[in-house]
């Protein structure tokens, strides 16, 4: 028995992907949206961007090496939170706002409940939330030197009109991360071509928003009011980067369906009689809770059961 | 209906081009041969041979223990040193009869229960049982039990299952190749046993080759068809096949012929077609010894029985030291400590490979992303199994159709955070079924 080998359970390949490189695709999928960010809203989106993810990334190594837990930093996980906070936030806040919203949503929202995998809620958009809630003044400040101080959203909530055109390239106001529909559209396409993120969530979520909104926006379906809908505020940004959250979405296929349905739901009731023009952060925070519900109540029916199996088999 | 293919499933690297392009090989055993007296499933067969009995070649040196059982056969002449416990593939301890071989290869007379134009079904089952054909996918059932169903009338299928998804393994392809006869009369032999039955040929579309030989093959047959099934693992997966041949969906607790059919694999064929017209028992197998730190990756004609360290020898040995030596394919084979192991009616492969993924990567936490769920061909949710498993919740792991699992280890495979999910989900099964027998 001198050579005795490494044995373990099959299987004994694995697939190359891991959890880092997939945060690491997330990061490389927001980064047009971040560079157009930067050059629509100048230095000071950078240096919000910046302060955010370094915030998180602070925040998560700070609690771990407190608690005396393992160092997973490297999984990239709170650089996606980081960047994707920063992203929805306006280039207008004062500097603590990232550094703050950075240490509720790693600590708050991540870390107490037992760090990656097991927060109940989106961690960015937790911390928007909070500060949203908190400092409404502060994070609802859109004025910048190159555009009027209104979101489209905004405009279209007061009846002013909105210029389609301008939504699709980005330069309105808004939020550094939510302005440009096409460079979200490129790093969804990136996220879609290498099979992170599926179609289910994100287009069951738009498609029943722009249901809901035909039927009881009051404009009826009209395409310019509908795109400017779309187009106009965190819709976009929401549905493809963080509706589809690995850890807070369900993991049942039919669940995902309800999930995305549930968000276009909540979208439209907040947007539309809601007091605030836009309401995405809200509808997946709240959707996320519903998820175990969702997921308890999804279980597929394994290959081979027939439909009645579990009934029949009581009666026996 | 019958798409040919399923869902879920994974597309692994195949390492195929290592030993398809080679002929089999046939070696001779030089040391001791061993035959463990289970391998196959059911009960174990009883020795009928002594320590110092002179056998030879072809002679039944254990019978069948039961209904659900096979006998063995001596493969090559000589003595019987020991009849003792040795350790298997699987690292399980077993009473296996160990002849020294004389190096003389003194044959039995093998002649057919009787000329094949008179045999009846019975008689077709008898031989094969008397030869003690058994699953030489892996599973090792009783052949003759599978073609001895309550209704052989229901029986609408034969499947010859050609597709071979495991990974790296090339024996069944070479068999295809180069003794494509042999195969095909074996599943003729096997329709021929069911009175409604039709004969399927089911090959994964990367062995085109194949393919164009069978379709070639049974030009004229009526009842014998080749079904081109899509190449992704585990597409050989006894429910799996039988969905994409057919569209038919078993479960874990049914039979392939409560479906109407019946899957054998392709070295099972063979023997059958030996059994059946030769009367030749089960003697040898074909073997890949493959991966990529073996000197000369290619397949062998085995005689079961034979040492793998000697097929490994005739290989070459090793290029590099391996980090990891697996009996059977690398999704679904058992990993070996030692070499010192046996062949046996179900080892299809010895694999080596210099790098071992598994002990590379620590499981790190579960992000929810669902690509477990996405390749899983039973439609489980192997998260959660494993999750349930984790926290001892066997109602939980029962409700959400643990049992169902078909260990083909396509979510460990799969999973970002490496988490150790078939094994898991394994371990639980076994605990379950256990609790079954009580």
């Amino acid at each position: 028995m001198s050579d005795m080998r490494r044995v373990s359970s099959n299987p004994h390949v694995r697939a190359k992907e891991t959890t880092s490189n997939i945060m690491m695709w997330v990061v490389i999928a927001l980064l047009p949206t971040a560079g157009f960010g930067i050059y629509n809203f100048g230095v000071d989106a950078l240096i919000i961007l910046l302060l955010s993810v370094a915030s998180c990334v602070l925040s998560e190594f700070i609690y771990e090496k407190a608690m005396h837990k393992p160092i997973t930093v490297g999984d990239f996980s709170a650089v996606v939170t980081g960047l994707l906070l920063g992203l929805n936030l306006p280039s207008t806040v004062p500097f603590w706002i990232p550094i703050l919203g950075g240490i509720f949503a790693i600590i708050m929202v991540k870390q107490l409940f037992g760090g990656l995998g097991q927060n109940f809620m989106n961690p960015a958009l937790g911390g928007r939330c909070f500060l949203v809630i908190s400092f409404p003044a502060i994070m609802t400040n859109f004025i910048t030197d190159a555009y009027t101080g209104a979101t489209p959203l905004a405009n279209l909530k007061n009846g002013v009109e909105v210029n389609v055109m301008d939504m699709l390239i980005g330069r309105t106001a808004g939020t550094i991360g939510e302005t440009s529909m096409i460079c979200i559209a490129i790093g969804a396409m990136i996220l879609f071509a290498l099979g992170i993120i599926d179609y289910v969530i994100p287009f069951t979520y738009i498609i029943s928003f722009v249901i809901f909104v035909g039927l009881f926006g009051g404009h009826g379906f009209n395409w310019t009011y509908i795109s400017a809908h779309l187009a106009g505020g965190g819709l976009m940004l929401g549905a493809f980067f963080m509706a589809t959250d690995y850890v807070t979405c369900p993991i049942t296929p039919r669940g995902r369906f309800i999930y995305g349905l549930i968000l276009g739901l909540l979208t439209g009731i907040f947007r539309i009689f809601g007091a605030n023009a836009e309401g995405v952060s809200f509808a997946i925070v709240i959707a996320n809770l519903l998820v175990p519900l969702i997921e308890k109540y999804t279980i597929p029916r394994a290959f081979g059961i027939k439909r009645n199996a579990k009934k029949e088999a009581k009666k026996a | 209906m019958a798409r040919g293919t399923f869902e879920g499933g994974i597309h692994p690297y195949e390492g195929k081009e290592l030993s398809k392009d080679k002929p089999i090989k046939s070696v001779l055993p030089k040391g001791d041969l061993v035959y463990p007296l289970s391998q196959h499933i059911g009960a174990p067969a009883k020795a009928i041979v002594a320590v110092g009995d002179k056998v030879l070649t072809g002679q039944k040196i254990a019978e069948a223990g039961g209904f659900v059982s096979a006998p063995i056969y001596a493969t090559v002449s000589g003595t019987v040193k020991a009849i003792e416990k040795r350790r298997l593939a699987t690292g399980a301890m077993c009473e296996s009869i160990i002849v020294e071989n004389d190096g003389l290869y003194e044959e039995v007379e093998f002649k057919p229960l009787k000329p094949y134009d008179e045999m009846t079904a019975e008689d077709k089952i008898a031989a094969v049982r008397e030869a003690g054909v058994v699953g030489m996918g892996g599973a090792g059932f009783p052949t003759a039990v599978k073609f001895a169903p309550k209704e052989p009338d229901k029986i609408d299928y034969v499947i010859a299952n050609c597709s071979e998804c495991e990974p790296y393994l090339t024996s069944d392809y070479r068999r295809m190749i180069e003794e494509p006869e042999l195969l095909l009369e074996g599943l003729k032999i096997a329709v021929s046993i069911f009175p409604n039955a039709r004969g399927i040929l089911a090959i994964e579309d990367n062995k085109p080759d194949a393919i164009a030989k069978f379709k070639e093959l049974t030009k004229n047959e009526d009842k014998i068809s080749v079904k081109v099934v899509k190449t992704k693992y585990p597409e050989g997966a006894e429910r799996m096949l039988i969905y994409a041949c057919t569209g038919r969906e078993i479960n874990s607790s049914m039979l392939p012929a409560d479906a109407g059919c019946i899957v054998d694999n392709v070295d099972t064929l063979c023997a059958v077609c030996r059994a059946v017209k030769e009367g030749r028992p089960l003697m040898e197998r074909i073997v890949t010894i493959t991966g990529d730190a073996v000197v000369d990756p290619r397949n062998y004609k085995v005689r079961i029985g034979t040492n793998y360290r000697e097929l490994l020898d005739d290989a070459g040995g090793f290029v590099k030291e391996p980090a990891k030596i697996i009996s059977g394919g690398p999704m679904m084979g058992f990993a070996l400590f030692d070499l010192d192991v046996p062949t046996t009616k179900t080892a299809s492969a010895l694999t080596c490979l210099t790098k071992d993924a598994v002990s590379e990567m620590e499981p790190t936490a579960c992000i929810n992303c669902a690509r477990c769920v996405e390749v899983c061909p039973e439609r489980l949710i192997p998260k959660n199994l494993a999750d349930a498993v984790e926290h001892n919740n066997e109602k939980a792991f029962l409700d959400m159709y643990g049992m169902e699992c078909c260990e083909c280890g396509c979510c460990s495979y799969i999973c970002p955070a490496r988490r150790q999910l078939t094994q898991l989900i394994k371990g639980m099964r076994k605990i379950q079924l256990g609790k079954r027998k009580k």
